[in-house]
């Protein structure tokens, strides 16, 4: 139990002794809380490709070498280099190692933390260097990085509360609740110009304002941690590697606006999400920090975590609400605002997880830091998750106005299999393409508007020229009618017919006056849908016809998929200069439409051709071509 | 199906436990779908006779408790297989070939989306982004993930399972 700042101080200075080896880059052994520290990654992408098996193998070395004394293992959030885990960090040199196995385990130990000798193989990015302690900060993927909303994923033990607070935690909440009137607070959130990073980007000291001044007894405050744009995983990163972050903030939102309950609504796709926050909060109920009375500033507030079913639409914030009041997560007209009538009709404040990341070092190191952060109207860092054609993928935090090149090239890595970029989704469903003539755009909530597209959650999917546009609109519009929640007819019936219309296209049967049809119908959805996300599920279609028109006029005109994606318009021919009569394609085509023997030239029958391109895989001559 | 099940004694048994759920929730606000998320775990999906138990001993319409079940995709009214096949369809998998993976289990399965092989072996599900892009495309099969995937492998993994 924490019962005031005092106390909140002392564990804090008393835990910090034992996890600065982690913290500076002194390269000084650890005086208390072992001398070396490893920290595996054990969350999303990591604990996907097993670094839960290689903490084990650790724990177990720990034992077998007897170093329980000296070696301390922690499971840490993302390092952001998803691609390349599992992931760890040994601790005092900060030397990364990825791709590491249980097998790896042994030679770790052997030769680094037994010999002081680092097993160069498994180094993160270059495997050459001159000084061990500078190399990490050298690798352009985190060279160009800042990180604020995932500051300490990669760095504390999320089920420990204690290492949360040695690094400052809920010193922003002891802030708030002893210098600080409620008021104040929300004109250091309005000061900071920080804004939603769920989406839509709205300024969230102003969101706090329009509930705070509601004359009410009853309030709530919710997190949306239901992450549902695919390609996403900010959110879930942050509430893996930092709950407490999020519950901190909310704590300091329930003060700003005059509420004592919060909810946190997640994805019940993310279960390891769902049981770090049941973790935090216990924790944090436990030392007082939740309930009557904290830190004894006569402050209440209580937080309970509830679960999504897998519903896109419970990302709207009505339709979240009535999520959370147990029914059709269906959103409601507006007015009235959320603000004023939310969740059982009470003033409801709700805001994203990274955007709530963000709070407490707002509140530590004042509006001014922050604001001198990004650009004139976006400020601060964004989060950004890469995905798709990119060598790096994995989880980026960098300032706004950091432009698209310097993200997917300098920080991703560039196009892997030595591809060309094409364009750059973002936003999901609600998203659109950037070409590449907008590469170096620098990226805000204006810029990416202006280009048709928008911030969304963060979402960032590179795609090289093997995607098709035309079906890459159709993929969104396949994800919006089934998400569709029916309420209102311009999301229900319109994006249907648009569906069909970018089908027929795909299949060869679209005429040019179909573009036209996808652009009136495009605009009157945009126009009259019901929530967000109806008024949004055009986008993907709209930016591709805008940058990528000669597409769609290949698909209509000359029913030609150029990327060679859409199946009912790729042809495999054989280039007979290549073709050696070796027989094999023939032996495995299932559909037997290909004819020829050693004396006469091989040919696909294109009636009969079922275009499963068996044939172009078997072939050991690369002799059979896709819709040359 | 629920009619053997409801006569047999796994189901009564279950049916009390359900009744336990029920009842820890029964102040909150908002109860239903905490209340079906516990419900699914217990029986494995969410046949009429459990919906019909939640909306009577929560006080809710039968219509109301079926409008939620049939409104979340993570709610299922048809019983899942043994091993749960969930083909990530997000962006990041998608671009990166998760259909060509969907219809390589679809194929060697017989089954389609949302549906169950016949011996209740597997059931096969393309799930929305689950946020292991780093892994793209992937694949999940109960608490197992195979990522990085390609057609070619479904076979090997598949094979794996029906030893089983």
């Amino acid at each position: 139990m924490i019962r005031n700042i005092e106390e909140l101080n002392a564990l804090r200075d008393k835990t910090l002794k034992t996890m600065d080896i982690r913290l500076d880059r002194t390269q000084q052994p650890g005086t208390e809380g072992g001398k070396i520290h490893i920290l595996v990654c054990g969350v999303a992408g990591c604990a996907s490709s097993g670094s839960l098996k290689v903490a084990e193998a650790i724990e177990e070395q720990i034992k077998a070498n007897g170093l329980a004394e000296d070696v301390k293992m922690i499971k840490t959030g993302c390092f952001g280099l998803c691609a390349e885990g599992p992931v760890m960090m040994i601790c005092p040199e900060h030397v990364m190692y990825t791709k590491v196995t249980p097998k790896d385990v042994n030679e770790i130990f052997d030769s680094h933390i037994k010999g002081g000798k680092v097993v160069k193989r498994l180094l993160a990015g270059e495997k050459e260097y001159e000084e061990i302690r500078d190399r990490l900060p050298q690798i352009p993927f985190f060279a160009m990085q800042r990180r604020i909303a995932l500051n300490n994923c990669g760095i504390i033990d999320p089920e420990q509360i204690d290492e949360y607070i040695a690094l400052d935690g809920y010193q922003a909440l002891a802030k708030v609740l002893t210098e600080f009137e409620p008021e104040d607070v929300i004109d250091e959130i309005k000061k900071s110009g920080l804004r939603g990073r769920g989406g839509g980007g709205f300024p969230t000291g102003r969101k706090w304002e329009s509930s705070a001044v509601v004359k009410e007894h009853t309030k709530y405050v919710i997190c949306n941690a239901d992450e549902g744009d695919p390609g996403a995983f900010m959110d879930r990163s942050i509430l893996e590697g930092d709950p407490h972050s999020v519950i901190e903030a909310m704590i300091i939102n329930g003060y700003a606006v005059g509420s004592h309950q919060g909810y946190i609504y997640v994805r019940a796709e993310y279960p390891v999400a769902v049981q770090r926050l049941g973790v935090a909060i216990r924790q944090a109920e436990e030392y007082g920090l939740l309930g009557n009375d904290i830190l004894g500033k006569g402050f209440n507030f209580n937080l309970e975590v509830r679960l999504g079913a897998g519903a896109f639409v419970c990302g709207e914030g009505s339709a979240l609400m009535t999520s959370i009041e147990g029914k059709r997560g269906e959103p409601r007209p507006k007015p009235p605002r959320s603000a004023e009538k939310g969740l059982w009709k009470k003033p409801t404040v709700l805001n994203n997880v990274e955007t709530y990341a963000n709070i407490p070092q707002i509140i530590r190191n004042g509006a001014d830091w922050f604001a001198n952060i990004g650009t004139e109207k976006s400020k601060g860092t964004k989060v950004f998750a890469l995905g798709g054609k990119i060598n790096n993928i994995g989880l980026v935090e960098v300032p706004m106005g950091t432009t698209l090149r310097q993200i997917i090239y300098d920080i991703g890595g560039g196009i892997p299999d030595g591809g060309t970029f094409k364009a750059a989704q973002t936003g999901g469903p609600s998203g659109g393409c950037l070409p590449a003539e907008h590469l170096d755009t620098p990226i805000d909530y204006d810029s990416l508007t202006k280009l048709g597209s928008m911030m969304g959650s963060g979402g960032l999917i590179v795609m090289d020229e093997h995607t098709c546009m035309v079906d890459l609109a159709r993929f969104f519009l396949d994800f919006t009618v089934d998400e569709s929640c029916g309420k209102c007819p311009p999301c229900r019936i319109g994006t249907k017919r648009m569906h069909e219309i970018l089908v027929r296209i795909t299949e060869g049967k679209g005429t040019l006056e179909d573009l036209d049809k996808l652009e009136v119908l495009a605009r009157n959805i945009k126009a009259s849908a019901l929530c967000g996300l109806g008024q949004s599920a055009p986008n993907p279609v709209l930016s591709t016809l805008k940058y990528f028109r000669d597409e769609y006029v290949a698909h209509v005109v000359d029913k030609k998929c150029p990327a060679g994606v859409c199946v009912s318009m790729v042809k495999f021919i054989i280039d007979n200069d290549a073709c050696k009569r070796c027989g094999i394609c023939q032996k495995g085509c299932p559909a037997g439409c290909i004819s020829g023997d050693k004396n006469t030239p091989f040919a696909i029958d294109q009636e009969k051709c079922v275009k499963c391109g068996l044939c172009m895989e078997k072939c050991p001559f690369k002799a059979i071509l896709k819709n040359a | 199906m629920t009619q053997n099940c409801a006569g047999c004694a796994d189901f009564q048994e279950k049916s009390g436990q359900l009744s336990k759920i029920i009842a820890k929730y029964k102040d909150t606000q908002g109860a239903l779908i905490p209340v079906l998320h516990e419900a699914q775990e217990l029986f494995g999906y969410l046949p009429l006779e459990v919906q019909r138990q939640i909306a009577q001993e929560l006080d809710i319409p039968l219509a109301e408790v079926y409008g939620v079940v049939s409104f979340y995709t993570q709610f299922s009214i048809n019983p899942k297989g043994k091993y749960q096949i969930n083909v990530c369809m997000g962006t990041a998998c998608y671009v990166k070939g998760a259909s060509e993976i969907l219809d390589k289990f679809r194929t060697r399965l017989s089954i389609d989306v949302g549906e169950c092989t016949d011996d209740q072996k597997f059931s096969l599900d393309a799930c929305r982004c689950i946020g292991a892009c780093g892994l793209a495309p992937v694949v999940t099969i109960n608490d197992e993930v195979y990522g990085k995937l390609t057609a070619d492998e479904v076979d090997d993994i598949l094979d794996k399972y029906e030893d089983r």
